[in-house]
């Protein structure tokens, strides 16, 4: 689904979907037949907590252009605290990352529940959005 | 003999860089590393030592061997270019040229190393005399002389005045290209300036740094000796005396998927990393005294055996200033020395 | 002159047996140069020597030594305690087998090429850790200075710049590492038994930066495994051959936990839980708020 048809840059975008929460979210959404763009891949993990900062370098150096992380609400964990680990870690992450001068909107977390299947698609198309203003991820990439 | 004033150097390696790449020790910051010279880069000849030794330009931190690509059934491989272009490093100090020539008897010799040769080929040596001799230099413990370097060309700096002796035929070329900006010298301009650098030479902390007890073929005494058990102890198991060392020549090959295609890549390796001789069957070396052993017995027995004697150290000092244990070649040496002096 | 009283103290707890081993600092041939070393006898103690030049945080060689039987003596200036505190909060380390003695410490001195001293370290400059967090006894513990400047002045300097600048900046420093691994090994908070970058079982392992994306990859990965645990002692930074301010990235990850999970510092003592361990449900800020600020 390009969103801007003069444009040929359609941004390839990862994202990390807790399997308790947001992964069923997206389910919703495709059951719902609510649209999100086809060019987010979506990587299940056990928990928000599980995802290792280095999934989200490798996932820049694969050429992803964005990174979404989704995770419970705070206090809905599937495991009762993982996320907030997941929240302390994402948040020390992302400001290195806008430190090193990486732009900022390449990253993002929203926390998703199952049921929020509209959430999930409206917060798909507008972070595919933003990474189609943003334009090709060259500062992460690996240039061989 | 030719001589040119020092101020005309940077338009002198312009204008060689129209016919080739210039290398030439370049200062960045507090640093100074040899670096493409290129316009508004500041030319930096007074730093004795570059942090990384000029050994980069032969044999390349990291450097593609071949790329695979696969299109259905069939696989295609392409072997990535050898070096083509000339290039010219200046101002390359006596030890780090004695450095290449160890370098050339591990990669020149059968099996011929085709990267590496490709390179020696393209590649012009212009040497620089160290008029300052550094407190952590120990080269005339292997008989190099900094008053007198070799290399395809040399040179020296005297006053406002640059000495150029052209050595080799590709020095000589080289010499030709420039004669702009040459006059006519005279050897004996330059002898009381090498007098001057011997002086200096022999007031050094390590003048009298001596090889004797290494000689000789004592290879198991010296593999067993319990000094290793005291030296190692404080090695932190990085890599630093090996990339900055301008003679250590280890290399690992590996494979990077970039999805499209497989490149095969070759970059340094280091015998103090814990996966260096990791085999199919396991380790060979497990432990950090038999790492820091290996890397001291090969550059002062094993090269020196299969290499008529030729010691693969050139006493550059850089291990001397920068191991982060204060750890380095001149304490094994005096060491070892004194075990088998006993 | 603390060193003679080091020297006596050392053999004494040596002859009467109560430690077997001494971890100090040996003469080297340069008097800028000296080097941390195991003593096992009281004529090797002649060589301990403790002055300005004395940088190397002796805490990592605790990692090694303390795994053997017998018991360590070791000399440890202050930064060197919060290293040791951290080390034993992660069961790196065994207190029964060490006895620290504390060290007074005046700061000390960056070396050039040529073995001459140039000035403080980095470290020492911004020093902030005037007192001993752990010990058993103290020698010459009133020597020691406050140096002044602050510490995460070049960290604010860097957040103000532009995302461009920044990157800039970044590219220009992160492209000099030679990946000899000094910063990663001189580390007392990196101790894992396989580094990640080492291990071949896993497609991260890198003996050099083949991309630019590597040099970014390596240094973000260190700085955040440390973050929490690092107590900025600044080790990395003074082995950096290539002479990259390393101090910054770990100094931005102390900056920003002290700023959204208030103020803590690692090694200060061993129960705290480290701030990446530990999580407050109610005023934890989202990542998305830390963001705007920018």
């Amino acid at each position: 689904m390009p969103l801007n048809p003069n444009s040929s840059f359609t941004p390839l975008i990862v994202a990390f979907c807790c399997n308790w929460c947001s992964y069923a979210g997206a389910d919703l959404a495709g059951t719902s037949r609510l649209n999100y763009p086809a060019q987010i891949k979506i990587i299940k993990v056990p928990c928000s907590c599980r995802i290792d900062p280095m999934f989200v370098l490798r996932a820049f150096q694969k050429g992803a252009d964005g990174v979404i992380l989704c995770g419970c609400h705070p206090g809905d964990c599937h495991y009762s605290t993982g996320n907030y680990y997941a929240r302390r870690r994402i948040t020390l992450f992302f400001s290195m990352l806008e430190y090193l001068g990486i732009e900022k909107e390449r990253t993002h977390l929203e926390w998703v529940s199952a049921a929020e299947g509209n959430k999930f698609a409206s917060t798909m198309r507008k972070f595919t959005e933003q990474i189609h203003a943003l334009g090709k991820n060259e500062r992460l990439e690996d240039i061989r | 003999m030719f001589k040119m004033a020092k101020k005309d150097i940077p338009n002198m390696l312009t204008l060689l860089g129209e016919s080739m790449d210039v290398y030439a020790p370049v200062k960045k910051g507090k640093l100074t590393n040899f670096e493409d010279f290129t316009e508004g880069a500041e030319l930096d000849i007074d730093t004795l030592k570059t942090v990384k030794s000029p050994k980069d330009f032969f044999l390349p931190q990291v450097e593609n061997l071949f790329s695979a690509t696969s299109q259905g059934k069939e696989i295609n491989i392409e072997a990535k270019a050898l070096r083509d272009k000339p290039f010219v490093i200046f101002g390359v100090r006596s030890c780090d040229v004695r450095a290449m020539e160890i370098l050339d008897s591990v990669y020149l010799s059968e099996p011929v190393d085709k990267f590496y040769e490709a390179r020696r080929e393209n590649g012009i040596i212009l040497s620089l005399a160290c008029n300052e001799p550094g407190q952590t230099c120990f080269c005339t413990t292997f008989n190099i002389d900094p008053a007198h370097p070799n290399a395809d060309g040399a040179m020296w700096v005297i006053n406002d005045n640059i000495y150029i002796e052209a050595r080799t035929e590709k020095g000589e070329n080289l010499v030709k290209l420039i004669s702009k900006f040459l006059q006519e010298g005279s050897k004996n301009e330059i002898v009381q300036s090498q007098t001057a650098i011997r002086e200096k030479l022999n007031k050094l902390p390590y003048s009298d740094l001596s090889l004797d007890g290494l000689e000789g073929n004592q290879l198991l005494d010296l593999f067993d000796t319990p000094q290793w058990e005291e030296l190692h102890k404080t090695c932190l198991a990085c890599g630093i005396c090996t990339f900055i060392c301008p003679t250590c020549q280890c290399y690992d090959i590996k494979d990077y998927d970039t999805g499209g295609e497989v490149v095969r890549y070759r970059c340094w390796d280091s015998c103090m990393y814990s996966d260096f001789t990791l085999m199919a069957h396991g380790n060979i070396r497990n432990s950090q005294k038999e790492r820091f052993r290996q890397r001291f017995m090969h550059k002062l027995v094993y090269h020196p055996d299969n290499n008529k004697g030729e010691i693969s150290c050139v006493g550059c000092g850089r291990c001397v200033n920068k191991c982060p244990s204060s750890l380095n070649i001149v304490k094994v040496i005096k060491s070892l020395a004194v075990k088998c002096n006993v | 002159m603390i060193q003679k009283q080091m020297q006596e103290r050392a053999k004494q707890m040596l002859s009467l047996g109560e430690v077997t081993c001494v971890l100090g600092w040996k003469k080297g041939d340069f008097s800028t140069n000296p080097q941390p070393a195991v003593f096992e006898s009281e004529k090797d103690l002649e060589d301990l020597v403790y002055d300005k030049y004395c940088a190397a945080n002796l805490s990592k060689y605790l990692v090694e030594l303390t795994k053997k039987e017998g018991k360590v003596l070791v000399f440890l200036k202050p930064c060197d305690t919060y290293s040791f505190n951290q080390l034993l909060k992660e069961n790196l380390i065994k207190k029964e087998r060490s006895y620290i003695i504390g060290i007074g410490c005046e700061g000390n001195m960056q070396v050039d090429d040529d073995m001459q001293e140039i000035g403080l370290l980095e470290k020492c400059q911004t020093c902030t850790k005037t007192a001993h967090m752990v010990f058993d006894e103290l020698i010459g513990e009133e020597l020691t200075v406050r140096q002044g400047d602050d510490p995460f002045e070049g960290v604010l300097n860097l957040e103000q710049m532009s995302s461009d600048e920044r990157y800039g900046f970044w590219r220009e420093e992160l492209s000099k590492c030679i990946r000899c691994n000094a910063c990663r090994n001189v580390c007392p908070a990196c101790n894992c038994r396989k580094c990640v970058f080492d291990n071949n079982k896993y497609d991260t392992a890198q003996k050099v930066n083949a991309s630019s994306f590597e040099e970014q990859m390596f240094h973000i990965i260190r700085a955040y495994h440390v973050a929490g645990r690092c107590t900025d002692c600044g080790e990395c930074s003074r082995v950096c051959p290539q002479l990259i301010d390393l101090h910054l990235l770990n100094r931005k990850f102390i900056k920003d936990i002290n700023e959204f999970y208030g103020e803590f510092q690692a090694g200060a003592d061993t129960d705290t839980p480290s701030p990446l361990t530990d999580f407050n449900i109610d005023t934890d800020p989202e990542p998305g708020s830390v963001h705007k600020r920018g």
